[in-house]
């Protein structure tokens, strides 16, 4: 009767000791090795690292509450970040509303406007989806796999629609030309590094506060937990699917935008290619565990870049995947996982 | 007519039937407790009494409701709760989000009635912010109880309260049961330990391979020589 009683993760957002032992291996580690590598890396590393977090973060949610592991994750980045452009070039352009090099950065306030159009759209996009395809799987019984394959399905789908409405061709939102911001120590930030920061901050602080202040919060971990017994309780856990999918697309479609102000460009498959640093930082970080994940997304975000510094920047996605298997040798758990 | 009426019920999982016809009242304010070997189909019991396997035949009737049909989340507003035999608390929730999600369909301020269950079961109330995880089995089973007693249920269902405790604990379990039937709460238990659930019963049943097989007040099925030989374990 319960539609998620495949379900047994749960999301742990208590802090404990070992957390914190694992927190300080992890920075003396990347404060040890620090005088041998670029700081440039670093610090684009720490942006990108903020956004793989927006994506893991929720896409470790999903995992924990629905116990299903969200190929199309990357793609709803990709629809974020392309109804943000649609939004910039074609309806708020046609308002008469333009501009770029909003202060320090490289974009212009339209784009802050249509961040959170796109974010909305997509975020109603995927509980649509899951309503119409994946509640049906899983009222069925299906096994995670087979929801993992759907989603695969999805995902090629929604990066097809992307590629047919806004063309294959490299894009980029209006900008204009910004200086990069000199620290002390040869340090460099990119102007738009310091918007990425802010709202990676926000809203992971945000998804923090709804999980342990709302109720509707507090209901997603219980669900979590013991999908049956939420049941019994009188969560009405239809909405709590809603909910953590709603939140899942918006930090997913913010992540969209972000990367497309980071890397200066659209493309359609600039979600899916992300997919591998998303799953490596859910995956490093313990599969539910949204701290694990944030840790996960830094962890992967600078050591990817910092890499570069001797291979082949293409080579990026694999040493994500390398550093994940790395880890998942040591501790089969993730570095963050519950020991139960 | 009875606060709780199973008629005739069938239901099982998927293509298998565990209950073949069962039919059990429980009247208001009254202890019930259904014992009977392993396998015979008493949780199965529960869970079709509060929806979470679904009833193919007969029917559940509760205040005169028909609610055989009814998701498990509507049939709690109902005043129907249920502690489940294992598993029966949030484990990475907190002990007061624990009672906070007890309390889930209650639009209004509930901080009161967690007080009350605070004062209720004092060793609750000592560390509020304690993971249930982490807690005893004695406390976690308390836990489970006040979580579902956060609604003020008319009638409230335990899958083994006592299973897995020891002796000391199992008679606090008890005498709190005891306690919260005495404030007019009807209860429906299912007990491993039938000797120590009947004697405070009302009435009990006797369930076998899916069908009933006895009926009779607590005490009589104490002293009922059958019963003594198959479900008490012998001499008394």
């Amino acid at each position: 009767m319960s539609t998620l009683q495949h379900a047994a993760k749960r999301i742990s957002l208590a802090w404990t000791p070992g957390h914190t032992a694992v927190a300080i291996v992890v920075v003396a580690l990347a404060i040890g090795f620090l005088p041998f590598v670029k700081m440039g890396l670093v610090v684009n590393g720490i942006f990108l690292g903020a956004i793989i977090a927006l994506g893991a973060v929720g896409l470790t949610l999903i995992y924990g509450i629905l116990n299903f592991a969200n190929v199309a994750h990357g793609d709803y980045m990709t629809l974020g970040a392309y109804l943000a452009l649609f939004m910039v070039g074609s309806v708020l352009s046609a308002l008469g509303i333009e501009g770029q090099g909003l202060g320090p950065f490289t974009f212009g306030y339209p784009l802050l406007l249509a961040l959170p159009v796109a974010v909305a759209v997509v975020a109603v996009g995927a509980i649509v989806l899951d309503m119409a395809i994946y509640r049906r799987l899983r009222d069925r019984g299906v096994s995670p796999v087979v929801l993992a394959m759907t989603s695969l399905g999805v995902a090629i789908a929604l990066r097809g629609l992307v590629q047919i409405i806004w063309s294959g061709e490299t894009q980029r939102y209006p900008r204009e030309f910004r200086e990069v911001i000199r620290l002390p120590m040869d340090v460099r930030v990119p102007p738009d590094g310091i918007f990425i920061a802010i709202v990676t901050i926000i809203l992971v602080v945000g998804v923090y506060l709804v999980l342990t202040r709302t109720k509707m919060g507090k209901a997603m971990r219980a669900t979590a937990d013991n999908p049956e017994l939420a049941l019994v309780s009188g969560i009405n856990t239809q909405r709590v699917v809603r909910w953590t999918w709603g939140m899942g697309a918006v930090l997913a479609a913010t992540a969209g935008v972000l990367l497309a102000v980071f890397q200066a460009q659209l493309l359609p498959v600039m979600g899916w290619k992300f997919l591998i640093p998303l799953f490596a930082a859910v995956i490093l970080g313990g599969i539910g565990n949204p701290y694990g994940a944030l840790v996960g997304a830094f962890v992967i975000g600078v050591t990817s870049e910092v890499s570069t510094q001797w291979i082949n920047p293409s080579y990026k996605p694999a040493v994500a995947f390398a550093i994940m298997i790395g880890v998942l040798l040591v501790r089969p758990r993730g570095i963050f996982g519950a020991s139960e | 007519m009875a606060l709780l009426e199973v008629a005739d019920v069938v239901a099982g999982y998927g293509e298998t039937d565990i209950l073949h016809g069962v039919s059990i009242a429980v009247d208001e304010g009254e202890i019930v407790t259904i014992i009977g070997p392993n396998g015979c189909g008493k949780s199965t019991l529960m869970k079709a009494v509060v929806g979470l396997v679904r009833v193919k035949a007969g029917a559940v009737t509760f205040q005169g409701t028909d609610i055989s049909s009814q998701p498990p989340e509507r049939i709690v507003r109902t005043g129907l709760c249920y502690v489940p035999q294992s598993a029966n608390v949030f484990p990475s929730l907190s002990i007061r989000e624990n009672l906070e999600m007890g309390g889930f369909v209650r639009n209004d301020d509930y901080r009161g009635r967690i007080e009350e269950l605070f004062a209720l079961f004092p060793d609750l109330a000592r560390r509020p912010t304690q993971r249930a995880g982490s807690l005893s089995g004695g406390q976690r089973q308390m836990l489970a109880i006040a979580r579902a007693l956060m609604l003020d249920p008319v009638l409230l269902l335990l899958d083994e309260p006592s299973a897995g405790l020891s002796p000391a604990i199992m008679d606090l379990v008890f005498e709190r049961i005891r306690g919260i039937n005495r404030a007019g709460v009807a209860l429906l238990l299912v007990e491993q330990n039938a000797r120590e659930s009947l004697r405070m019963s009302d009435r009990g049943y006797v369930l076998a391979a899916g069908r009933n097989r006895l009926e009779d007040s607590g005490p009589a099925l104490l002293d009922n020589p059958e019963v003594a030989r198959l479900y008490l374990g012998g001499r008394r």
